[in-house]
């Protein structure tokens, strides 16, 4: 848990979340989600009927793994939301580096809580998820 | 309605975690049952979904992913999690955590539609998006997680 004497408006946290993104890990995030979408693992279907280039991962990976910086950085259990949007499609071979940001340190309701931006960006320097979280602070 | 009832297990976490690369020790201790899901572990809710849309059915032929040929066949169908058949991608996903989500727990979801709109793009064509929000609780009908999704479905693949 984030400490409120030890953080400030403005500290960033940042991990790298994947590199060199294999197909085989997108196939591992179906079976465990139970998202069978042939869109992440059926490349026939991806080209020849979706019309993409390939398959590419769900958006729930890339908002899974940038929820493990996130947990890294503020918590288990601390978390009282977490928001994405999915501004890029991201793809086998991409390495991605996710930032959160303290934006606001606040009281409400007798919880100190810490608001924060999150910016996941690939080895090109495209954004594929912006979003927020509000953690509890210690 | 769903008729999802998810029991919450570690050996899922486990395997979700794994999934995500998340080497968090909490997920992978064998004796440890005191573990809070990741944040997104809610999502995989799908797998006690019977009728998910996005799993290839016992015995079914329906399925719109390739065999022999890309069939492309039409799904129809809901679920949380965005997606869908063909040009139907995950826009946005919100959660909201009233409790943590632990071992042990047995999770219910009710699906409620949300607003839908529809916006230009360059590189997509005429998108029409449509949100849906879940409410989970847990066995004893205490709100666990809100989950607000959006998803869209595109006039043409999306340029990149």
């Amino acid at each position: 848990m984030l400490k409120k004497n030890e953080i400030k408006v403005g500290d960033t946290y940042s991990e790298k979340i994947v590199e060199d993104l294999k197909r085989t890990q997108i196939v591992q995030y179906a079976g465990a989600s139970g998202d069978y979408n042939p869109l992440h693992s059926d490349d026939k279907f991806t080209k020849e009927i979706a019309g993409y280039p390939g398959v590419f991962a769900h958006g729930m990976l890339s908002m899974g793994m940038t929820g493990k910086m996130l947990t890294n950085f503020v918590g288990d259990g601390t978390l009282k939301k977490y928001g994405v949007r999915f501004t890029n499609q991201v793809w086998p071979g991409d390495s991605l580096e996710s930032t959160a940001t303290i934006i606001d340190i606040k009281e409400e309701d007798g919880e100190t809580l810490a608001e924060i931006a999150i910016e996941t960006k690939n080895q090109d320097g495209a954004t594929v998820i912006t979003g927020s979280a509000t953690a509890k602070v210690g | 309605m769903s008729k999802i009832k998810m029991p919450v297990e570690k050996s899922h976490i486990m395997m979700f975690a794994r999934s995500i690369g998340d080497a968090n020790p909490k997920y992978y201790e064998e004796k440890d049952e005191n573990v809070i899901a990741p944040p997104t572990f809610i999502q995989s809710s799908a797998q006690f979904d019977p009728d998910y849309f996005l799993r290839p059915k016992i015995g079914g032929d329906n399925w719109f992913g390739s065999g022999k040929e890309a069939t492309g066949m039409k799904s129809s169908g809901s679920g949380s999690g965005g997606g869908g058949a063909a040009m139907g991608l995950h826009a946005e996903q919100h959660y909201e955590y009233h409790q943590p989500l632990k071992v042990g727990d047995v999770i219910t979801a009710e699906v409620k539609p949300g607003k839908s709109w529809e916006k230009e793009s360059k590189r997509a064509g005429k998108l029409k998006f449509s949100e849906s929000v879940t409410e989970y609780r847990n066995q004893d009908g205490e709100l666990i997680i809100t989950a607000t999704s959006v998803g869209v479905v595109t006039e043409k693949p999306v340029e990149n």
